[in-house]
């Protein structure tokens, strides 16, 4: 008995050990850049439009670095999610038992793919096509690694909202194509509809998967931090950022130093705030009752 | 008219048209984006297989890092990723299968329970990077490990963590309840029952999602480069002290330099790296089938 009791605390231990590592992921982010929030007033961090850490001049404004986050996420938002919903659409309303479950296991590898063979793919492939077609793209940009970003994100996309659509009750869509509503009507006027959340909670978590993603970014896009939204030229993200300043010899005591842990605390933030929204829109396709009751 | 309305109206027209279409055309349009999908990958997957492949001799196995391209080779990437690969899995498989149990069969009150649940879901969405932050700061130095393979396993296995214990929750689901009462009704304790009983039932599926989350982990090159992967290490590690790198550490350093040749040696690197995650992934989702076959039946 009293076995059994050690081996459930230790039990107890290790469940709450997830709590632990969400707080320790906070501690340590927000005791490392305390000493760049007290350099650098908030205000200066949050409106400036340049980034410039080593130089005679130095500005800590965080809008060129989320530009750049914003630019590449948004890229690859736009091609994932009409790829996305149609792929998803497809699978869970046309495509025959036999073939869904061969195609949906081939789009989750995708996800399973290392994140540096799509950045290999991003600098040593895409690139050089799209400056085949506009000569005016810069070696490093923010278009190719977007792009092929959209590829990563697509799994979740597909999976998400594949999985709301087949929860619509069949009833609801034979109701629909007895009322005489032809198969794209019935998609388009009740599957979508009633997966709603489920697809938008789809969205949003590919979103924060591609605002926090690294290795593509840091191998195609460059790392200069401009403000700018224009994607044919080289950018920084606040990720690339990170890993740019880990290769350095930069002195552990620095305010320099700080900023990584500044730009990775500001980087937690907004993809705990955006993967918290989706969790509450997969809720909400959870909790409604779609089933009729008997 | 503003974008907007013009973007409405063409989804409008382009709605009417597949409308005007036979019954269930759509399914032929899908059908196409799908293997479009499908055919990219493959594709960039010969590209790269084209690219590396006749780099892919017995000297780049054996080889070390080197300025010259064709003299260099992936023996401490290699082994790095093998050591990386057996420790995350030794690390997060136990901490992971507790976490789960406790959760799935201990914790009793609803609001403790959904608010852990929505705490891992929260973990599996924290962009690696910033568990490199986690793993510098806590591993490297205040534990004092230094940039040693331990301090690279340990902080991958936060990572994955997630995954091992997620998957190790719905495997628990999966036992039948009946073979749960039924060894309570034979008077074994809670603890007998899910180590006699639910454990050995759901084991296949949490070892697949263990592979899984391996495979995540070995592909991973962000945290590493944060908490200070080198590009040259000029011996084979030997210990989990050892400095370290990696085959997607070794990809991204060999993509940082300007000579082309390089890259002829990074498609071959990713080549062996893309034949571990390949094999990792399918005896997952081949352990998982057997697995879902015999507890259906």
């Amino acid at each position: 008995m009293k076995q059994e009791k050690l081996i459930e605390f230790l039990l107890k231990v290790s469940g709450w050990l997830s709590l632990g590592i969400t707080l320790s992921v906070l501690g340590v982010l927000v005791y490392n850049a305390l000493p760049f929030f007290t350099a650098i007033p908030l205000v200066e961090f949050l409106t400036g439009t340049s980034w410039i850490p080593f130089a005679e001049r130095q500005a800590f404004g965080m809008w060129p670095l989320l530009s750049g986050t914003l630019l590449t996420a948004g890229i690859a938002l736009t091609l994932a999610l009409p790829l996305g919903i149609l792929i998803a659409i497809y699978l869970s309303e046309y495509a025959n038992e036999g073939w869904r479950r061969v195609a949906r296991p081939a789009l989750d590898l995708l996800a399973a793919i290392p994140t540096v063979v799509y950045g290999f793919l991003a600098l040593v492939f895409v690139t050089p096509v799209l400056q085949w077609f506009f000569p005016a793209i810069e070696p490093y940009n923010a278009l190719s690694p977007g792009l092929v970003m959209a590829f990563m994100i697509l799994p979740i996309i597909t999976s998400i909202s594949e999985d709301a659509m087949r929860a619509v009750p069949t009833m609801h869509k034979d109701a629909a194509l007895a009322l005489g509503a032809t198969r794209w009507q019935v998609v388009r006027k009740v599957v979508v509809p009633a997966a709603f959340n489920g697809i938008t909670a789809a969205v949003i978590l590919a979103f924060s998967r591609a605002l926090g993603e690294t290795m593509i970014v840091s191998i195609a896009a460059g790392q200069q931090a401009h403000f700018t939204f224009n994607p044919a030229v080289a950018i920084q993200t606040a990720s690339s950022y990170i890993i740019q300043m880990s290769l350095g010899d930069v002195a552990q005591s620095s305010v320099e130093y700080s900023t990584i842990f500044a730009i990775g605390l500001s980087l937690f933030t907004l993809t705990y705030l955006l993967n918290n929204l989706s969790f509450w829109f997969r809720n909400r396709f959870r909790d409604r009752k779609m089933m009729p009751t008997a | 008219m503003t974008p907007f309305t013009n973007i409405f109206t063409l989804i409008e027209q382009l709605e009417s048209w597949i409308e005007k279409q036979r019954k269930g055309s759509f399914a032929v349009y899908g059908l196409i984006f799908t293997l479009l999908v499908v055919g990219i990958v493959l594709s960039l997957f010969l590209y790269v297989s084209f690219a590396g492949y006749p780099r892919l001799d017995r000297d780049f196995f054996t080889g070390y890092a080197s300025r010259v391209p064709e003299q260099a080779g992936i023996l401490p990437a290699f082994l790095g990723t093998l050591w990386v690969l057996v420790l995350v899995g030794l690390i997060s498989f136990p901490l992971g299968v507790a976490a789960g149990i406790h959760l799935e069969k201990y914790v009793q009150h609803d609001r403790i329970s959904r608010f852990l649940e929505i705490n891992i879901m929260n973990l599996a969405g924290i962009p690696s990077v910033v568990y490199g932050l986690l793993g510098l700061q806590f591993f490297v130095r205040s534990m004092g490990l230094g940039e040693s393979i331990i301090a690279a396993s340990l902080t991958l296995s936060l990572m994955v963590l997630p995954l091992v214990i997620i998957s190790t929750r719905e495997a628990l689901r999966m036992v039948p309840q009946m073979h749960i009462d039924a060894a309570y009704a034979l008077g074994a304790s809670k603890w007998q029952t899910i180590w006699l009983q639910a454990l050995p039932q759901a084991m296949p599926g949490i070892v697949s999602g263990t592979l899984l989350a391996v495979s995540r982990a070995i592909g991973e090159a962000a945290p590493l480069l944060v908490i200070g992967a080198l590009a040259f290490v000029p011996f084979a590690p030997a210990s989990i002290f050892d400095y370290f790198t990696v085959l997607p550490v070794q990809v991204f350093f060999w993509l940082s330099k300007p000579q082309n040749s390089f890259l002829v040696n990074a498609s071959a690197a990713i080549l062996v790296l893309l034949s571990i995650t390949l094999f990792l992934n399918l005896l997952a989702v081949g352990i998982r089938e057997r697995w879902h076959k015999r507890i259906k039946s």
